[in-house]
């Protein structure tokens, strides 16, 4: 189910890849590196896929290539049918309305010296809508995100940073659209408040039936938030698929150590789990490792592994789910 | 054996907006090889609590006691107080690339803390700076200390910043969110690094930080604050299985979990962290809390509640919580 099927898909991503031009100087012309590299899904109506990795895998990149704030620089991405990684602005436009985004900071992605009135309407007043539907809308969805009317003609400064994000919220759903990409929405937040977002998130998806990207380091949210989750490692999709799957039996051993490294809330099961501690940093985009670029941190890793790099496919380890590792986990 | 006693610490700050009391009189102590954990929210007075215990508030009016193996620190002259700091007690900051200057190599920053408390020539002081930088798990301490810290990867610096306590050994440490910049699997290899260092030399450490996950790994006893004060203080066990106050429930139910079950809602908390200039009277987290909201009590409104025993070992400041020692 992982696979693409343009017929029951929102989105179909198709060998995207991103290379931003690399270092150059008098004396040496930098190769590209390589931000994402041969990422394919999909994501169907009304659900959760989660993207997790850690900084540098690229995730942000994939977010912005989906709703083309980032050109991509091979690949396609196909949003209700039709290729939106080679249109024009104008004809964007009305395939925008319906793919829309919500950023990590949320006071730096909210203009200060405009009131949430003003913020929340935007998207609407570039869609033409009337001015009297407007006001009608904006006091909706003020409403839907947990925010009163009376906060409309306020500026971001005077909100918390929860309330903030519920304006990002209110700002990206002005236009309906079907498909939201979410960049870390939650991680700027304290605990208290993430619930509070999260679980806003999760109603308006069921009320209004939105598909999620949801861009995330934390994997706890992410299992709690996604329906499906892809794992990036360095520019590529290490593992994909049913989140039950991949949280309860990962297949890449990427997954397995990641999964192992996040400390869980519970002294006594922390003093007895088996920690699989990953040696080194992640590697640099600018200069990846050979085959598979996870080999040089890998306990299994075998000669096959620094020469070839593997493919994602479907792995003897269960349900659908995909993984590119040469020795996945059965 | 203990190391650090703290007693009804304080801490305000006059702004132009008004006096701010960012820590309102919290209570611990930390024991040789002990771990303390500070948990807390942003605002909560966990990170401004670490600097008033390392005498680092310049202009903020300091109140209580801090005693260092029985040295009061607190009101003690600047030479007694910079004799420890640093020498006996060190801290490691949550941003290793602002907390280390970038125009001087890691092993002359390492050497030049070392100077001010041992002395002896600066090739002396290198040779320690680059004993340490193998210490911490630093590949090719010798070329490394020569490097500045933007070649340092982010875990490798936060490496160096544990170095450059350890360089003078310490016996205690105070970690201030050391981990919250780094991924998750750099992150493990950090406190993998604390616990081992810990269990070598029996270093008393206070881990400060947001995450109850990091705090459920090294924590022997947590303190909890909310609001600048003690919302509860347990051994480690039994906050996360037998948390009393409303707000460590709260935290606890508002965590999305990688070991929970399927389908169950995250239960969050209402509304947002009391401002430090116009806080709630009484209990910080009344406004917010399930407990007073389903039963006000005039309790939870007049003075504002200290920890107290309510069951062996476990204090909780909650003025609705039944003793049962």
């Amino acid at each position: 189910m992982t696979g693409n099927d343009p017929k029951t898909a929102l989105l179909t991503v198709k060998d995207l890849g991103m290379t931003f031009p690399g270092p150059r100087g008098t004396f040496r012309r930098g190769g590209g590196i390589k931000a994402v590299d041969g990422v394919s899904f999909d994501v169907r109506p009304g659900e959760t896929l989660g993207l997790v990795g850690e900084s540098g895998c690229g995730k942000s990149t994939t977010g912005r290539m989906l709703v083309r704030l980032l050109d991509p620089t091979a690949g396609r991405v196909d949003f209700r049918g039709k290729d939106i990684t080679r249109t024009g602005q104008r004809e964007l436009r009305p395939l925008r309305s319906k793919l829309q985004m919500i950023f990590q900071d949320p006071f730096a992605s909210l203009n200060p010296r405009q009131t949430v009135q003003q913020i929340v309407s935007a998207p609407l007043r570039a869609q033409g809508t009337s001015a009297d539907a407007i006001r009608r809308e904006v006091r909706e969805l003020i409403q839907l995100v947990g925010l009163a009317p009376e906060h409309l003609e306020r500026y971001p400064h005077q909100f918390s940073g929860g309330q903030a994000q519920r304006i990002g919220i209110a700002r990206a759903l002005a236009t309906r659209p079907e498909l939201v990409v979410a960049d870390e929405p939650v991680s700027a937040l304290d605990v208290s408040i993430q619930a509070q977002i999260v679980g806003l998130m999760e109603r308006l998806q069921r009320e209004l039936g939105v598909a999620y990207v949801f861009i995330a380091h934390d994997l706890a949210v992410v299992k709690h938030i996604s329906h499906r989750v892809a794992v990036m490692y360095l520019g590529r999709i290490v593992e994909i698929g049913d989140k039950h799957e991949v949280y309860g039996n990962p297949a890449h051993p990427y997954t397995k150590a990641l999964l192992s490294a996040v400390p869980l809330p519970d002294p006594a099961a922390e003093r007895v789990r088996e920690r699989i501690v990953l040696l080194g940093d992640p590697p640099s985009p600018a200069n990846p490792p050979s085959g598979c670029t996870f080999h040089p941190r890998c306990a299994k890793a075998q000669d096959v592994c620094r020469t070839e790099p593997p493919l994602l496919q479907i792995t003897t380890a269960g349900g659908g789910r995909q993984a590119a590792c040469h020795f996945p986990e059965a | 054996m203990t190391l650090l006693e703290v007693r009804d610490l304080a801490v305000e700050f006059s702004t132009p907006e008004g006096t701010v009391r960012a820590v309102k009189g919290v209570d611990f102590t930390v024991g040789r090889g002990r771990t303390l954990g500070i948990v807390g929210e942003s605002g909560s007075g966990k990170s401004v609590t670490s600097l008033a215990v390392m005498g680092l508030h310049r202009g903020a009016k300091v109140t209580g006691s801090v005693r260092y193996e029985g040295t009061e620190l607190l009101g003690a002259p600047e030479e007694t107080v910079r004799k420890l700091r640093g020498r006996r007690m060190a801290m490691v900051f949550q941003d290793a690339l602002t907390s280390l200057h970038p125009y001087f190599t890691i092993g002359d920053q390492i050497a030049e803390a070392y100077r001010e408390h041992h002395g002896g020539t600066r090739r002396a002081a290198l040779k320690r700076a680059v004993e340490v930088l193998g210490d911490v798990g630093i590949p090719e301490p010798a070329r490394r200390a020569g490097e500045h810290p933007h070649q340092f990867s982010g875990g490798m610096r936060q490496r160096a910043m544990i170095a450059l306590a350890l360089s003078c050994e310490p016996d205690l440490i105070i970690a201030d969110e050391p981990t919250t910049a780094l991924d998750v699997t750099v992150q493990a290899q950090v406190l993998e690094l604390l616990a081992k260092i810990q269990q070598d030399r029996g270093l008393g450490i206070i881990m400060i930080t947001h995450d109850l996950g990091v705090i459920a790994r090294v924590a022997d006893d947590v303190l909890v604050m909310y609001g600048g004060s003690a919302a509860e203080q347990a051994p480690a066990d039994t906050l996360f299985t037998a948390p009393r106050h409303p707000y460590t429930r709260g935290l606890l139910d508002s965590l999305p979990r990688l070991d929970a079950e399927d389908g169950e809602a995250l239960r969050s908390i209402p509304g947002s962290p009391p401002s430090l200039l116009d806080p709630p009277a009484g209990c910080a987290f009344h406004p917010r809390c399930p407990v007073y909201a389903a039963n006000p009590s005039p309790l939870c409104t007049g003075e504002r509640p200290l920890l107290r025993q309510v069951a062996p070992g476990h204090q909780n400041a909650c003025q609705l919580d039944e003793v049962t020692v």
